[in-house]
């Protein structure tokens, strides 16, 4: 009967065993010719450039910076609702968030996009308003729980040195507690702006113009004119290009953060 | 402020958080220029006392008097009366994300509204009162503990206090680093700054205290100079806590 690590050693090998046949079998069923011709066509794929940078990329990005700017501003807003010791604020912000963040994005873009205007007969404003305002909607959501908590994870005797100096509840908050618990939550925020990044995705219900078109519409548009799947491959690319770092700069954050409290 | 009057003066205070009443009816004046040290086993209520004094913790019951004025009510500018009262804290709680320039003038600018230059020359002359002019730019995760509290300490001076109110200042150092600081807390005694410590520095009270307070239960149990208290207590619970402290 071999023993528990040998055991252990031939489970390991079979598993290496059975992923190097799985890798193998792939390679030689797959149809790499086909693959080629309709994922990874050069011409189309250098056709896409610069637009697909100058235009695409760069209103997927537009609007990921109001969402989230906007985001922030009603998260923060929201997490002091959340905390006020006034009932109705804590209830009003606590429906805002339980109704946003149990909706679909596309609901919420939708709504703002053509309900709104309708309902209330009027127009959010600017280019990038609509689209910007509803995803702000959504990301303040979300934000506002992980502000709220970054805000109590402020040690209370912050709050107590700051008002024993004589400094109002406000300004203890602004000055003190509020920027510590920003950089508590660093690593959420940004992951919490990746999830919005992603969400410009949705934009496309609200009709796009050659102005606004985001990434995501202008590679499926690209693939019906194309009939090739290449422009989705490219877009997946670019996608990937702005995300990775931003998780890499995450995992950096959280590290810098364990060794900040740990040499605290 | 009239030599008669007291610089603090509790009447009939009480405190309950919950079901659980923590001060039964405190007495205590402390008059200006007096070093008073609150001692007792833990749960006697001596820091919620403390706390109360600047209402960190509102009193249930009582009155709170800072030089004759009743500091209790709704209507009092309780933000100006706390720079009038510097504390200290067990856990120093220095603001982590300032500089210790920025810790000791944040409040100088916003709350008393002094210039910045005006602020950092008093950061400094305080700084250099405790002993640590070289760290003023330093961040506070920089320093030992002994150092933050100095610059505690500092932060609190720097508002020209009246009165100064110590909870536990040195329970939290490592024993080497307690010296440090109570010699900067005897420094300021000797100043003559009006005082109240809760301390369980039994030969600091002693050396240094005009009074020694010892509570226990929620309720002042005896009260007195030093030598008389820590030397020959009057009360039964006062020796057996003594007792219980020196034997180590």
């Amino acid at each position: 009967m071999p023993s528990s690590r040998q055991r252990a050693r031939l489970v390991r090998f079979g598993v290496y065993a059975a992923t190097l046949l799985g890798l193998g079998w792939l390679a030689i069923a797959t149809d790499w010719a086909r693959l080629q011709a309709n994922f990874f066509d050069p011409g189309i794929f250098w056709d896409l450039f610069p637009e697909i940078l100058t235009r695409a990329a760069r209103n997927t990005l537009i609007f990921t910076a109001f969402g989230f700017t906007g985001g922030l501003a009603i998260g923060l807003a929201l997490a002091l609702m959340r905390l006020s010791p006034v009932a109705p604020y804590r209830w009003a912000a606590a429906a805002y968030i339980e109704v946003f963040r149990g909706l679909p994005a596309l609901i919420t873009i939708v709504l703002i996009g053509f309900v709104l205007p309708i309902a209330l007969q009027v127009r959010v404003p600017g280019t990038y308003g609509p689209g910007s305002l509803a995803l702000a909607i959504v990301t303040g959501a979300y934000l506002a729980e992980t502000i709220r908590a970054g805000i109590e994870a402020v040690p209370k005797g912050q709050m107590e040195a700051a008002r024993s100096l004589g400094m109002t509840h406000s300004q203890a908050m602004t000055s003190i507690i509020i920027p510590q618990a920003f950089r508590i939550i660093l690593p959420p925020l940004t992951n919490e702006l990746v999830l919005l990044l992603k969400d410009t995705s949705l934009l496309f219900v609200l009709g796009t113009t050659d102005q606004t078109i985001e990434l995501a519409k202008f590679g499926r548009d690209a693939v019906a004119e194309t009939f090739n799947g290449t422009p989705l491959v490219a877009v997946a690319l670019v996608y990937l290009a702005i995300t990775l770092p931003l998780t890499r700069a995450v995992a950096w954050l959280e590290r810098r953060q364990k060794r900040a409290t740990r040499d605290a | 402020m009239g030599p008669d009057r007291a610089a603090i003066e509790l009447i009939a205070l009480e405190k309950r958080f919950g079901h659980i009443q923590v001060l039964r009816g405190i007495d205590l004046a402390v008059t200006a220029g007096e070093v008073v040290c609150l001692i007792g086993p833990s749960g006697s209520g001596k820091s919620t006392l403390l706390r109360c004094v600047n209402r960190l913790e509102e009193p249930t019951a009582g009155r709170i008097l800072i030089d004759g004025e009743d500091i209790g009510g709704s209507e009092c500018d309780l933000d100006r009366v706390r720079t009038r009262i510097g504390m200290v804290f067990q856990h120093f709680n220095l603001f982590p994300h300032l500089t210790v320039l920025e810790n000791l003038t944040i409040a100088q600018c916003k709350v008393l509204k002094r210039s910045r230059v005006t602020a950092e020359e008093k950061a400094r002359t305080v700084l250099t009162r405790v002993g640590l002019l070289e760290k003023i730019h330093d961040y506070p995760s920089r320093l030992s503990g002994g150092q933050q509290q100095r610059v505690a300490i500092a932060r609190a001076l720097a508002m020209d206090p009246e009165m100064m109110l110590f909870d536990e200042a040195t329970s939290a150092l490592d024993p080497e680093l307690v010296g440090e600081v109570l010699g900067v807390m005897r420094a300021l005694a000797e100043d003559g700054m009006t005082m109240m410590v809760v301390t369980h520095e039994m030969g600091f009270a002693r050396r240094v205290a005009d009074r020694v307070v010892f509570m226990d239960a929620g309720v002042i149990v005896e009260k007195g100079p030093p030598d008389q208290i820590l030397g020959s207590p009057q009360q039964e619970r006062t020796r057996r806590f003594l007792q219980r402290v020196t034997d180590r």
